[in-house]
């Protein structure tokens, strides 16, 4: 009995020991699990503990303003007002909905977007109700907030253009990102341009200075529990940030604005440019458009009605609309035909209308013809005749570099997309697109800017320039403190006098083709200039025959391009202006509003007019 | 030859002077880790826990004494009647019980409320205890002695099992065939019984167990072995759980300084989640001091057992231990993603009155055990026997 007690005492104790065993694999088994958890792998789980502990608020930077070349803005941010609802803060939404409706409209629209909203998302995030309200609206919002629980009134930043349509083709527009935007930008960027009222650059400036306009993003670090509320935030752990950079434009607001309000509803663009740096102070294209309109998303129907405008207003004519230089063009065959010594100043060419080239019979505009001219009267009248002689001694070959080192048919980098190279015509480019050969007749309608030459209102300008300074200007937008004046451009200064000769003709001279101009129209201070007439469509003898007489008894989109470009002073140019009239009826639709913006030009500048000082100092001597 | 006869203290303060205070105190630290860690994910408050543990606490700790002084003569007579009531109350759950969290598992008796399962848990230990200090040895071996002991075990094991409640069912089972196995089963036949269970489990892989348990059940088993799976629904918790854990490093975050457990990535971080909060602001030191505390408990525990004389109290004390080494093994076990997801408290540490006083009463049994330690109650002794 006593054996088998202690028998059984040994196995109870065996036993326990057994069980002990056990529980001790057990508890180590505990203690290794918390060894790989808390010391092995706790760096990973230290990071994901910060991850749930912190979020990072997006700040979205200031985007940078574009300043004409005064400093004046033409882009820049201005405070959006807003309204933003809080659901758990609101209570019953649609009883706040109703009292917030009793200060501004809200559309079936919004409210259910609203309500939409506010069942996705939980209910301590803000929902925006309406975006850019108006000072009254938002006062009044203000001023009744007691009423309104759950409503805040809130700012933020919307670009804005003070000059509205003047600058939407060159400086363009924002809109919100679309997923190819996202694409197309680097994917760090993601989160900012995902971020609720973040714009980006779609046209123009805005768009080819996007990454120096941006800025970039800051970051709001904020404690957040579980469900994502902000416990705290921590402004010093966070990253405030870094506004865009302002972009200085060679613009002048002032002549921009000006030009645009000139050309009117005409279909038409402007150019402006210092003829010794290449700086545009102007580039105008008309009709335009609100830019305003896009940066919050234009209406189906607004957008429509641009579209479908035949003025074209969402196409940038300065640089993308190319134009048969037309007798513009005259200026640098003169030129040419000089430099080669292929005509002598003096030597008369008789103009009796029209000219024989084979069967083809080549007229003159002026019907009558202009008698005996030499090259000042031709360049002055535009007499084409004399232009197809000299085309003629020139040959294409000559004829196409020439035009070349006046910038036809090159292309020109401004800094915005869209620039068209235009085209100058010769026998290669002939072949290779037509599989024609080359005739003479080709090269007498490019002796008067016919034909298959074409050129941009920018070209247009960048020749002018290089007309009035014989230098080989570049055009260009953005101002650059250290910019010098181009190389010449290897004329002799001969030639050049003689062709800015007949260019002053034009205006100053009896018998010129702009002396009805009556010059600038300030004392003391000439102009040069030349007209030119892309011709649309020839009126068939039919027509004529049928009383169609001149350019306003066609449609309008049939009626001739209208040009002129112009310098002043003649004597010291300084600014080159180029306006082009689509369908103008004839060069006479140009040449008044190119006038105009130069002589606002000139007047703006004092170095290029001394007589305001010689005035000025007269009318103190006067005055003393 | 002068025999030295050990003797059980009769009078009251004998038996205080018999008190295992090694034990006691052991319990006591558990208790303040548990206040402490409840005024920290309380957000450094007294309310709404950890006041309301202290207080329990010393209820618990009272009591436990108080059944420290009972002679083993009571329980065993209190055994059967204890685990008939027992099993009524189960049997209660399943016709007017309160549903939580989708499974039936308390009843309400007007002020308080009950959770049978756990007092079935203490039950079976007692049912079982006093069947072996009836059970002549050498029956102890055989099949006909055995059938008992499995119906105790089976009947409520099935109606928990019907809660739902499968995490308990185990529970209850383990509890029983180790206070079995403690009891002296054959080795023959652990054997055989194991080469059933290998072969079953062999089976149940073939079968699939997506056919044997439910949908749910099978979800958290998915869940359980593959952290991505539904990692915003069913496994976010556990996946936080470790987050928490694995943040707190070698020492921790400090005192009150934990961020998962103050910003509510766990749900009832006071109660089965509490051992994550510990570990995220005391490291891995923390949690191995709570492990190591618990295993010279239950050492202590052991040593009881195996000083105890009867046979009823040994099985008891050894039950209670395996009872309460569960427990703290499944806790942290399940928070630390070692085992699948079961509610399961830690013990003294967690918040809840029940848990705190039904663990203080166990030790109170095992503290009367070791004072008791010499009592010889014989065969079929009871309340009036």
């Amino acid at each position: 009995m006593r054996a088998d007690r202690q028998e059984q005492d040994l196995k109870f104790t065996r036993r326990a020991l057994i069980m002990s065993g056990l529980g001790g694999i057990a508890f180590t088994g505990l203690a290794g699990r918390l060894y790989a958890l808390q010391v092995l792998e706790n760096e990973r789980y230290r990071l994901l503990s910060e991850d749930n502990q912190f979020n990072y608020y997006l700040l979205p930077p200031s985007r940078g303003r574009i300043l004409d070349r005064f400093g004046v803005p033409i882009a820049e941010n201005r405070d959006s007002y807003r309204a933003l609802l809080v659901p758990e803060q609101a209570g019953d939404l649609e009883a706040a909905l109703d009292r917030l409706a009793q200060y501004m409209p809200l559309s079936d629209y919004t409210r259910t977007r609203i309500l939409r909203t506010a069942r996705q998302q939980e209910r301590f995030r803000a929902i925006t109700i309406e975006d850019d309200l108006d000072w009254q609206t938002f006062s009044a919002i203000n001023m009744n907030a007691p009423d309104l629980a759950g409503i805040t009134p809130d700012v933020g930043e919307v670009r804005a253009y003070p000059y509205g349509a003047a600058f939407a083709h060159v400086v363009g527009y924002v809109q919100a990102p679309n997923d190819e935007d996202i694409l197309n930008n680097p994917r760090e960027a993601e989160r900012l341009l995902r971020h609720p009222g973040f714009r980006i650059g779609k046209t123009g400036v805005e768009s080819a200075r996007e990454m120096d306009l941006r800025g970039s993003a800051g970051a709001l670090k904020t404690e957040v529990n579980a469900r994502g509320r902000v416990i705290r935030e921590l402004p010093d752990q966070s990253e405030p940030p870094q506004a865009g950079q302002d972009v200085v434009m060679t613009l002048d607001a002032d002549i921009q604005r000006f030009a645009h309000e000139r050309l009117g509803q005409e279909s038409a663009s402007a150019v402006v440019m210092d003829v010794n740096t290449g700086e545009l102070i102007a580039l105008v294209s008309t009709p335009s458009f609100d830019p305003n309109l896009f940066v919050g998303g234009i209406s189906v129907r607004d957008y429509a009605a641009l579209r479908e405008n035949d003025h074209n207003p969402l196409f940038h004519k300065s640089i993308q609309g190319t134009y048969p230089p037309g007798s513009t063009f005259k200026a640098v065959v003169a030129a040419a035909a000089l430099e080669h010594g292929l005509v002598d100043p003096s030597e008369t060419i008789r103009c009796t209308g029209s000219t024989r080239l084979g069967p083809r019979e080549f007229h003159c505009w002026r019907r009558q013809g202009h008698g005996p001219v030499n090259l000042h009267e031709a360049v002055k009248t535009s007499c084409d005749i004399f232009f197809y002689e000299m085309a003629d001694r020139l040959g294409i070959d000559r004829l196409y570099d020439m035009a070349v080192r006046f910038g036809v048919g090159q292309e020109f980098d401004i800094g915005i997309s869209g620039v068209r190279s235009g085209l100058m015509p010769n026998p290669a480019w002939l072949r290779g697109r037509y599989d024609e050969p080359w005739t003479t007749g080709h090269t007498y309608n490019a002796g008067i800017g016919q034909g298959a030459v074409s050129m941009s209102p920018l070209q247009l300008a960048v020749m002018t320039a290089r007309v009035a300074s014989g230098r080989a200007v570049e055009p260009t937008l953005y101002r650059n403190a250290l910019a010098r004046p181009a190389e010449h451009i290897g004329l002799s200064e001969e030639s050049l006098a003689r062709v800015r000769a007949g260019l002053r003709g034009v205006v100053h001279e009896p018998g010129g083709t702009s002396y009805s101009l009556g010059g600038l129209g300030i004392e003391g201070v000439e102009m040069a200039g030349k007209t030119g007439t892309a011709q649309v469509y020839s009126i068939t003898a039919e027509e004529r025959a049928s009383g169609v007489r001149s350019q306003e008894d066609l449609p309008w989109r049939l009626r001739d391009h209208g040009l002129f470009m112009c310098y002043a002073p003649a004597d010291r140019p300084k600014y080159a202006c180029v306006v082009v009239v689509e369908h103008g009826g004839g060069s006479s639709a140009a040449t008044r509003p190119a006038r105009d913006i130069l002589r606002r030009v000139v007047a703006r500048d004092p170095s290029s007019r001394p007589g305001v000082f010689a005035d000025l100092s007269a009318s103190q001597r006067g005055g003393a | 030859m002068a025999v030295f006869r050990e003797t059980v203290p009769r009078d009251l303060q004998g038996k205080l002077m018999e008190l295992n205070w090694t034990l006691v105190l052991l319990l006591i630290l558990l208790g303040l880790a548990g206040i402490g860690m409840l005024y920290s994910v309380g957000g450094g408050s007294w309310s709404p826990w950890a006041l309301n543990h202290t207080i329990r606490l010393g209820v618990g700790l009272a009591a436990m004494v108080v059944i420290a002084m009972f002679p083993p003569r009571f329980w065993m007579g209190v055994s059967y009647p204890a685990y008939v009531v027992a099993l009524l109350l189960l049997v209660l759950v399943e016709v007017m019980g309160v549903s939580i969290n989708g499974a039936q598992r308390w009843v309400d008796l007007g002020p308080i409320r009950i959770q049978p399962s756990e007092i079935m848990k203490l039950a079976i230990v007692f049912a079982l205890a006093r069947y072996y200090h009836d059970l002549p040895s050498e029956k102890v071996t055989s099949i006909s002695g055995l059938l008992p002991p499995l119906m105790i075990i089976g009947a409520p094991a099935i109606l928990v099992l019907g809660q739902p409640d499968l995490g308990t069912t185990l529970l209850l089972a383990a509890t029983g065939v180790a206070v079995i196995f403690m009891a002296g089963l054959s080795w023959w036949f652990i054997l055989v019984v194991g080469a059933i269970g290998l072969i079953g489990m062999v089976g149940i892989g073939l079968y699939g167990l997506e056919n044997i348990l439910a949908d749910y059940q099978m979800d958290r088993v998915r869940a359980f072995t593959n952290p991505d799976f539904d990692p915003l629904g069913i496994n976010y918790h556990p996946n936080q759980a470790v987050i928490t854990l694995g943040s707190g490093g070698m020492t921790g975050k400090g005192f009150l300084e934990g961020t998962q457990s103050k910003l509510g990535y766990l749900p009832e971080m006071q109660t089965d989640y509490i051992f994550t909060a510990l570990g995220e602001e005391f490291g891995f030191v923390g949690g191995i001091a709570i492990l190591a505390i618990n295993a010279l408990i239950m050492a202590q525990a052991v040593a009881i057992a195996i000083s105890c004389k009867s046979p009823f109290l040994r099985l008891l004390t050894i039950g209670i231990t395996t009872t309460y080494a569960s427990y703290v093994f499944i806790n942290i076990g399940m928070v630390s993603r070692l085992l699948p997801v079961v509610g399961v408290p830690l013990p003294l540490i967690s918040y809840g009155g029940t848990v705190v006083l039904a663990v203080l009463a166990g030790f109170g049994l095992i503290l009367g055990a070791h004072i008791h330690r010499n009592a010889e109650p014989p065969r079929g002794a009871g309340l009036f026997g």
